[in-house]
């Protein structure tokens, strides 16, 4: 089992959604964060005086799935989450110990 | 059937009326054959019923001003602090109710001494139906002058100071200056300066008694309780954004609305036409002033800015509040256009050259507009009895620059100079006095946290917190 961690743009968050639920991942996880990558701040302005916000909101979506889809995942995050332009953010992978449903007490693959 | 039966009653309902009336003038229309001084009795007195009736509502519409104080106020501050800006202006009206009550009115409309001050009918000692109804207008503008000041000294300063400073405004600071220019014996109406002059000063509905006062007390103690942790970093300005635009932007429209009681109720007559010109002058100016704003930060930053647009408009509006009732509708807009110009320049020049720290630009819109708005009576000031203004009973006596006269622009000056050393002066010491007595800044701890849970105990939005159980 794999958590697939993906920072995308807050305009992508809907169509990232419908795209996993559509190839039957319905199960995620979305956060509001904000963070830097390469991508500078933006200008904004406050009572006609420019300011540089240098954090920019970006949503994190989390979403655990079998090793053997997560090739699959990735691909439709980067496919939909993509605009070309500098700032679509990241995705990083990571192994799961131990998955345990609170309701039921079921663990690993039956909990997912 | 439907149909049938509405014809018949319509039919039946248009007999009885005219059976009713032949009723009516059989046996009531001899009986009022009234006489032509029992008629002119009865058109007085319902003359005098109808500006009770109108002062009561232009009150009214002048009290939500207080709304739309505390909408703008809070719009553009923090949310950290915005339990405790709810607080200072809802108390700023209801110590205002008492205080003016009790001291204000006596002070500004009590019988006269020296052209100075009143000193009678305190807690309204001997009032009548007139006078009861004169206070409720009078009071809704008192508590104003206060507001303003809250507003340009949010989210740093204590609590019980504020209020102590709130009880002196309308006790003393704001009906002193009143008495000076609407007791009508005060010493910018009457006396040696007018008969020096020749001319009395014009403030119709307020751009100096109550703005400008407002304004440069505001000046007072934004300079001595010093800008908010962060406003300033090595002498530059930095921007902290206010927390809810369109908070903002509904106080200002309210506040908006409020000028049609402030203004349109100022010449304190209901009878009156040239309330007329009166409403349509001040939102002339309104427009002009926000059109000004929005060209200007366009111009400057590349995008036109929300924020001090709408200050544009309130800076029009405070601007036209002196001389609405005096002046051509095209001057109403070079009015509106110029205090534009100033609301931007005065909150850049506040910022940038006297590194004052005002969140809201209150010393702008209500300081600066103000005087400018004393100042263009004496410069576009039709004169009463002149043009349009030939039936006119209640605006500048004066004409102004372009129309040839000087005198009322000298009188002017003085009233300006006035207000600005009173207010300015008084608040100084007072804040002063607090400041060494209870301290009128509240810890930088505290300021960090925000007033909010500081002050009162509680988050404007508790939500956001995650509570022991």
């Amino acid at each position: 089992m794999m958590k697939i961690e993906a920072i995308i743009r807050p305009t992508k968050i809907h169509e990232v959604k419908d795209a996993l639920d559509a190839a039957g991942f319905e199960s995620i996880t979305v956060t509001d964060v904000k963070g830097r990558g390469k991508q500078k701040g933006v200008m904004q302005q406050w009572r006609g005086r420019k300011y540089c916000v240098d954090l920019l909101p970006k949503i994190k979506m989390e979403i655990v799935v079998h090793d053997e889809n997560v090739d699959k995942v990735v691909d439709i995050i980067m496919k939909t989450a993509a605009t070309g332009s500098i700032g679509d953010g990241k995705i990083f992978v990571y192994p799961v110990a131990k998955i345990i449903r609170i309701r039921t007490g079921e663990t690993d693959g039956d909990a997912l | 059937m439907y149909g049938i039966s509405q014809k018949l009653n319509h039919k039946m309902v248009g007999q009885a009326l005219l059976l009713m009336s032949i009723i009516f003038m059989l046996f009531v229309a001899p009986a009022s054959a009234e006489t032509v001084e029992e008629n002119s009795v009865a058109i007085e007195n319902l003359q005098t019923a109808l500006t009770a009736v109108w002062l009561i509502l232009a009150g009214g519409i002048v009290f939500l001003m207080h709304a739309g104080f505390s909408l703008v106020e809070i719009g553009l501050t923090r949310t950290k602090n915005t339990a405790n800006i709810l607080m200072k202006n809802f108390m700023t009206v209801c110590l205002g109710i008492v205080v003016f009550w009790a001291v204000g009115w006596g002070i500004m409309y009590g019988a006269d001494y020296a052209g100075l001050i009143g000193i009678d009918q305190f807690f309204l000692m001997g009032a009548d139906n007139g006078i009861w109804n004169s206070w409720w207008f009078q009071m809704v503008f008192a508590a104003t002058g206060a507001t303003i000041v809250s507003g340009a000294m949010a989210e740093r300063t204590d609590f019980k100071a504020y209020l102590i400073y709130t009880v002196l405004m309308v006790a003393l600071i704001y009906p002193v200056y009143g008495h000076w220019v609407w007791s009508g014996v005060g010493i910018l109406t009457s006396g040696f300066l007018v008969d020096a002059v020749g001319v009395g000063f014009h403030d119709f509905a307020g751009s100096g008694v109550v703005h400008s006062i407002g304004g440069y007390s505001a000046l007072a103690g934004v300079l001595l309780v010093g800008s908010r942790i962060g406003k300033f970093k090595n002498g530059k300005a930095i921007p902290i954004p206010g927390h809810s635009l369109p908070l903002a932007f509904l106080g200002t429209l309210i506040l908006a609305f409020g000028w049609v009681g402030f203004n349109g109720g100022s010449t304190l007559n209901a009878n009156d036409p040239f309330m007329s010109l009166v409403i349509v002058n001040t939102f002339l100016a309104a427009g002009a002033g926000a059109i000004c704003v929005m060209l200007i930060t366009w111009m400057k930053t590349g995008k036109p800015d929300p924020s001090l647009t709408a200050n544009g408009l309130l800076a029009g509006l405070v601007a036209v509040t002196a001389p609405c009732g005096s002046i051509t509708n095209w001057a109403a807009i070079v009015i509106g256009i110029i205090a534009g110009v100033i609301v931007y320049a005065g909150v850049m020049f506040n910022e940038n050259v006297l590194k004052l720290d005002d969140p809201v630009g209150a010393i702008a819109v209500h300081g600066y507009c103000g005087t400018w708005g004393l100042l263009s009576v004496g410069i576009f000031s039709i004169g009463i009895g002149n043009g349009i203004l030939a039936d006119a009973t209640y605006a500048a006596a004066g004409a102004g620059l372009l129309y040839g006269g000087y005198q009322q622009f000298l009188i002017q000056i003085v009233g300006i100079i006035l207000s600005i050393v009173w207010a300015f002066g008084i608040s100084f010491v007072i804040f002063k006095v607090l400041d060494w007595t209870i301290g009128l800044r509240v810890s930088e701890e505290h300021e960090i946290t925000g007033l909010d849970i500081v002050e009162h105990g509680i988050s404007a939005y508790p939500e956001f917190m995650i509570q022991e159980e």
